[in-house]
């Protein structure tokens, strides 16, 4: 069980000064490497001595995975970018402003100052029961103690469980599914650029993992292509407390509109299942249709088909709903932007 | 490193989750090696079967040109099994050596499979065939006691020739049995632990445990079976049994090779029979 300490345990500690070095330390230390970005999920698992690491790889000094760059009509933002960059940057506020929104929805301003897009992306669930050191699936066991009769599962699934109920509690993440960005992945064999949507992983896939990095990879690079650039954009956020707060249901979406028609649209949501969700299907039924309420409230319906809410979760269900209808008929006054 | 794992439970018990997953290459290094070294011993030290006595003229004359071997819904049993042991095996072990997909449900609806048709086979051979003629008698262990004689180079009469299976495959049948029986009566109380929406769910069904040993009776049972299906497939595609394989595909077995390894006596083939329908006596 959690043990929280003030000190760290003992681990190696690697401060590379290039990507390359970064590639050949996690290539050599493989599973026995933790990679460090702002810290903020990480140390909270490495004080309560629930994940012992023998080798911390510490990005920070990594000056080449930071820094938004203009590309083709677009944007690269290297990993280690800090989420309050993301939200200040000029290029982000004025070609993509629904990032800079769920950047600056995530956390605090002084958490935003030390955490980077590509930790807030990679982090792992915040189901209390895995953080808390339980031997749950996640962690390797044979059982989800979220998803028993007396579980409390008010922040966990409600889509895509599959033995696991936990959810992805990023903001940026859906926001950039809605972008159709793309992460560059680098190993000591190359890299590979992966749509947004691919980069998230359920626990049908493989339960221990949010994502598809695997020992030895290291996400480099985010790019946002420039095809929604400037296009109208919705972020809506729910949480307990709006102070600070994990998302309870986060809704992004980009559309294009056309005579009062929607001409095309990407949205996700998060919150929802153990990774962001693209929802092609409200994607695929809304184009073409008139931007008004009935459009919205069939986009709604559609969204939460094939819902399975816990004992105490149910409440998700119309709030996705919602959330949806809100995204697709368009809420200025409850945007975040 | 420990074959079992273990964690706490929330009332700080030690109990087992699941068997190590380092015995995966443990099971099938070992069948691997079992295939080699069967391979090598058949090669360059094997003698040449004999067998004590030979069929008399007048029984053997009564023997079909084709000797009806497995019944049609035997074989098309057999092939689902066999198909559905893959999928089991493929679908618990990819994942676990790097190879990553949503598994699940794949993995019960052939458990499922499995299990039918383990319930079809049970019934059926209860029933509709001779019972008795996979397990291993008093006749098996004779002849297996003189051919561990000879083999070693003693004194000992040959062995009589088989039955209708020789006692390797009674052998092989009654630990494929075990291993498979305790694979899915255990999965079967596992899909209680998973969303299948055939099985109501309930992971409090049993206690910690018991379901701790659960899962590692499934685990060892699933990885015994990886190395009994390398060794059944190596023996179906050995150039000396494909004969037997090819059985399982069209029911029936040469004449040849029925007098030449089966005693008539032990099983006793119906003259008239044309028909792999019918009942098999051994």
């Amino acid at each position: 069980m959690a043990i929280i300490r003030d000190i760290m345990p003992a681990f190696e500690l690697f401060q590379p000064a290039s990507t390359d070095d970064a590639l050949g330390l996690l290539g050599r230390y493989r599973k026995d490497a933790w990679v460090l970005a702002g810290g903020l999920d990480s140390f909270d698992w490495l004080k309560d001595r629930i994940k012992r690491p023998g080798v911390v790889v510490d990005l920070s000094q990594v000056k080449e995975l930071t820094g938004v760059r203009a590309l083709n009509g677009g944007l690269e933002i290297g990993a280690m970018t800090t989420l309050t960059e993301v939200v200040r940057h000029p290029l982000v506020r004025e070609k993509f402003s629904i990032l800079s929104t769920g950047a600056e929805a995530a956390a605090s301003p002084q958490i935003r100052n030390q955490g980077t897009i590509g930790g807030n992306i990679s982090q792992d669930t915040r189901c209390w029961y895995y953080r808390g050191g339980w031997k749950c699936y996640r962690a390797g066991g044979n059982i989800c103690f979220a998803d028993t009769p007396t579980a409390i599962n008010r922040e966990h699934a409600i889509l895509g469980a599959d033995r696991c109920v936990a959810v992805n509690p990023s903001d940026t993440a859906p926001a950039l599914i809605a972008l159709d960005a793309k992460m560059v992945i680098r190993n000591s064999r190359g890299e590979r650029v992966v749509n947004a949507e691919d980069y998230f992983i359920g626990p049908g896939t493989d339960i221990t993992r949010m994502t598809i990095l695997k020992p030895g990879d290291l996400l480099t690079a985010i790019r946002i292509p420039g095809d929604w650039a400037g296009t109208e954009f919705y972020f809506e956020k729910v949480r307990d407390r709006n102070v600070w707060d994990f998302p309870l249901i986060n809704v992004a979406s980009a559309a294009v509109f056309s005579g009062g028609h929607i001409e095309r649209i990407r949205i996700a949501v998060n919150g929802v299942a153990a990774h962001p969700l693209r929802l092609q299907k409200v994607e695929d039924a809304v184009r073409g249709k008139p931007r008004d309420e009935a459009t919205a409230e069939m986009a709604g319906k559609l969204a939460i088909e094939g819902a399975a809410p816990l004992r105490y979760n149910g409440y998700k269900v119309p709030l996705m709903r919602n959330l949806v209808k809100r995204a697709i008929r368009g809420v200025p006054e409850a945007t975040w932007a | 490193m420990g074959l079992v794992e273990w964690a706490k439970s929330p009332w700080g018990e030690d109990i087992p989750i699941h068997i190590s997953f380092f015995l995966i290459w443990v099971a099938a290094i070992a069948g691997l090696l079992f295939l080699v070294g069967h391979a090598i011993w058949v090669r360059y030290f094997a003698k040449a079967e004999v067998f004590e006595g030979v069929t008399p003229p007048d029984v053997a004359a009564r023997i079909p040109q084709r000797v009806p071997r497995h019944s049609l819904a035997a074989r098309l049993f057999h092939w689902i099994m066999a198909a559905a042991m893959l999928a089991l095996l493929i679908t618990a072990f990819l994942p676990k050596v790097g190879i990553q997909f949503p598994w699940v449900t794949y993995h019960w609806i052939a458990g499922l499979v499995l299990t039918a048709s383990i319930l079809f086979h049970i019934v059926h051979a209860s029933f509709w065939l001779d019972f008795r003629s996979i397990w291993p008698d008093k006749a098996d262990m004779e002849d297996a006691s003189r051919r561990l004689k000879r083999a070693l180079g003693q004194d000992a009469p040959p062995p009589r020739r088989f039955a209708k299976y020789p006692l390797e495959n009674k052998m092989y049948h009654g630990v494929i049995v075990l291993a498979g029986l305790a694979a899915i009566l255990t999965g079967v109380f596992m899909m209680f632990r998973v969303r299948t929406g055939i099985l109501p769910r309930n992971p409090y069904l049993f206690g910690d445990m018991t379901w701790g040993l659960m899962y590692v009776l499934h685990g060892a049972a699933g990885i015994g079976l990886i190395a009994l299906v390398m060794v059944h497939v190596y023996f179906a595609v050995r150039p000396e049994k494909l004969v037997i394989t090819k059985s399982m595909i069209v029911g029936t077995l040469d004449r040849e090779h029925y007098l030449e390894h089966h005693d008539p006596q032990r099983w006793a083939v119906d003259a008239a029979s044309s028909s792999s329908e019918r009942r098999m006596t051994a």
